[in-house]
């Protein structure tokens, strides 16, 4: 098991290497001018050549690719992404704050959809055919297939405006998570619970099962087995999940108006602010690298096969 | 020791209504060997389960079955749960496929002999060194701490058998248990089953479409087609006398089939050491 995380830990570095520099190459492939765009983004009014090639000169532009790559890794490494175009201020000290605001109503998302997918997964299982699987897989294609914003727009109006109940937007206290929450959860766990579903149905017919049976187990004990075995493969879609509702909460943010990572990256994408959007997309892709080797650690750790087969 | 008895067994489908087991009656007297015959589809391992009510969701059953003064067919599901692995034991076809595979055979085993008996830790390790070691899996820490993966089909079969000495049941059910093993493993499982019988002294139905294997344990044939018995009998009269067509049919392929083999391995000048 050590070997296996070592192995997973030390593979995870090229990747990183290989994704700063994707993140650090892809924005000089833009064919805008980053020393207009800076300019511009300064709402200089008249834009000169020759204050182009002073903006150039300022900001480091004229120096080889790689040494220019090479100290802006560097200055990654201590949190320092360089200044905002827009603001002038240290990337970090926007950024970080939204980052963190954005990652915790991911991990309390997060929490509230694994949750709600396993026991989804394993009743609907349970009852294969029956009333409460009917129930559970309809309502979960009826909420589903409810786009979020409307959804959002819908709970804001019963719950806070109607019922007064909860805080409309903003991040004030727990009651501000539980609509946001509620919204990303509704549309995460109505799919993955489906992944629980078919494979616990998949280990119901296992011969394993059959086995504990006739050896006389308690079906608790049968569906520990079966849930533990099922779960393998709900672990990974979980871990991959983190990331992707981290990059994802553009439109929840806008409407709860949470001062995450969501609005933050929309800004500086329309206003062309690449050391923000480089420090972005660094730090998703960095999430992705983190969490996708943490599922696969914690898949081994439950699949005993995984471990040795690596 | 008690009678199997299984009156009037009829098994359909809930949803379709089809039959798959029609007016099925047998009886195995205590500590005899009844070998279900039949091709794949006949209603062998269904008849299995259903004397242990193990049969999936959408199938139902009718017919009394009987051990001994308990109608199993009456208990509750509770009751029926207390005997199944102390009383009533099954062995499947697969091994490998027999155990958890997240988990360790031992954690498996020793779950299994928690639940009935409330073994010590030590009790359980020292109870399951001594049948492992009289199945020959003599490594039996070792094979305790393996997972499925790691160890043969053979291995865990022998494994099933080692836990069956255990719970020392009255009657022991095997499905097809040689069908997914190599020649020399089905050899030893055979063996195996021979010696769990002089131990226990159990009734044991045994399933299977090879005659060889079957020749070898049976007292008593059953022949199975499409969900029907049409023949049943002693081994040697179904072996020597078959009445039905099917049984003939059956007994002369497996015949033919050997000749066959005889002549591709050199005549009839060839012989097995």
């Amino acid at each position: 098991m050590k070997r296996y995380v070592l192995g997973k830990v030390v593979f995870a570095i090229p990747l990183l290497i290989i994704i700063t520099f994707l993140a650090f190459g892809l924005n000089h492939l833009s064919p805008v001018e980053p020393a207009e765009a800076v300019l511009h983004a300064q709402g200089v009014p008249e834009i000169t050549k020759e204050l182009i090639a002073e903006t150039r000169e300022k900001l480091g532009m004229n120096d080889p690719f790689l040494f220019r790559y090479g100290s802006w890794l560097l200055d990654c490494l201590r949190l320092d992404f360089g200044s905002s175009y827009v603001t002038g201020l240290p990337v970090w000290s926007q950024l970080g704050p939204a980052f963190l605001n954005t990652l915790k109503l991911t991990l309390v998302s997060m929490a509230a959809i694994v949750g709600l997918s396993i026991a989804l997964g394993v009743g609907s299982a349970l009852r294969e055919g029956r009333l409460l699987d009917k129930g559970i897989r309809g309502a979960a294609f009826l909420l589903t297939s409810m786009p979020p914003y409307w959804l959002a727009t819908l709970m804001i109006w019963y719950f806070s405006v109607k019922l007064d109940l909860l805080p409309t937007s903003g991040m004030d206290a727990w009651q501000s998570y539980i609509l946001p929450v509620a919204i990303i959860t509704i549309s995460y766990a109505g799919i993955y619970f489906r992944v629980i579903r078919s494979s616990m149905l998949g280990n119901l017919n296992e011969d394993y099962v059959l086995y504990a049976r006739a050896n006389g187990l308690l079906e608790l004990l049968v569906t520990k087995h079966i849930l533990r075995n099922s779960l393998q493969v709900a672990v990974s879609v979980f871990g991959m999940a983190i990331p992707v509702i981290l990059g994802s909460t553009v439109v929840v943010e806008n409407l709860f108006a949470w001062p995450g990572l969501g609005s933050l990256s929309v800004r500086a994408i329309l206003s062309r602010d690449y050391p923000v959007i480089q420090a972005y997309v660094l730090i998703l892709a960095v999430t992705f690298v983190f969490f996708n080797t943490l599922s696969d650690i914690v898949n081994a750790a439950m699949n005993p096969k995984a471990r040795m087969d690596r | 020791m008690k009678d199997l008895v299984v009156s009037k067994l009829r098994i359909w489908d809930s949803r379709s209504g089809a039959a798959l087991v029609e007016d099925s009656s047998f009886t195995v007297k205590a500590g005899k060997c009844l070998a279900i015959v039949g091709e794949s589809g006949s209603g062998k391992s269904l008849t299995c389960r259903a004397i242990m009510r193990l049969n999936k969701a959408g199938l139902r059953q009718s017919g009394d079955i009987w051990l001994g003064d308990i109608k199993l067919t009456a208990l509750t599901e509770k009751e029926i749960r207390r005997i199944r692995g102390t009383k009533l034991c099954l062995i499947l076809q697969n091994g490998m496929r027999a155990f958890d595979p997240s988990s360790t055979i031992g954690s498996s085993v020793r779950e299994t002999l928690a639940w009935h008996y409330g073994w010590s830790r030590s009790e359980m390790i020292g109870k399951m060194a001594k049948a492992m070691t009289a199945v020959k899996l003599d490594d039996y820490l070792r094979i305790l701490n393996s997972y499925p993966h790691q160890l043969s089909g053979g291995m865990l079969q022998r494994m099933m058998i080692a836990l069956a000495i255990v719970l020392e049941p009255e009657v022991v059910i095997a499905d097809e248990p040689t069908t997914a093993l190599d020649t020399v493993s089905q050899f030893e499982v055979l063996q195996q089953f021979a010696l769990l019988r002089e131990r226990l002294g159990c009734t044991m139905v045994f399933v299977s479409h090879d005659l060889g294997c079957v020749k070898k344990l049976a007292d008593e044939v059953l022949i199975m087609k499409n969900g029907v018995i049409v023949e049943k009998g002693a081994a040697s009269d179904i072996f020597h006398a078959p009445r039905h067509d099917y049984t003939r049919y059956l007994v002369t392929a497996k015949t033919s089939v050997n000749q066959h083999f005889r002549r591709l391995m050199g005549g009839d000048s060839f012989v097995f050491h």
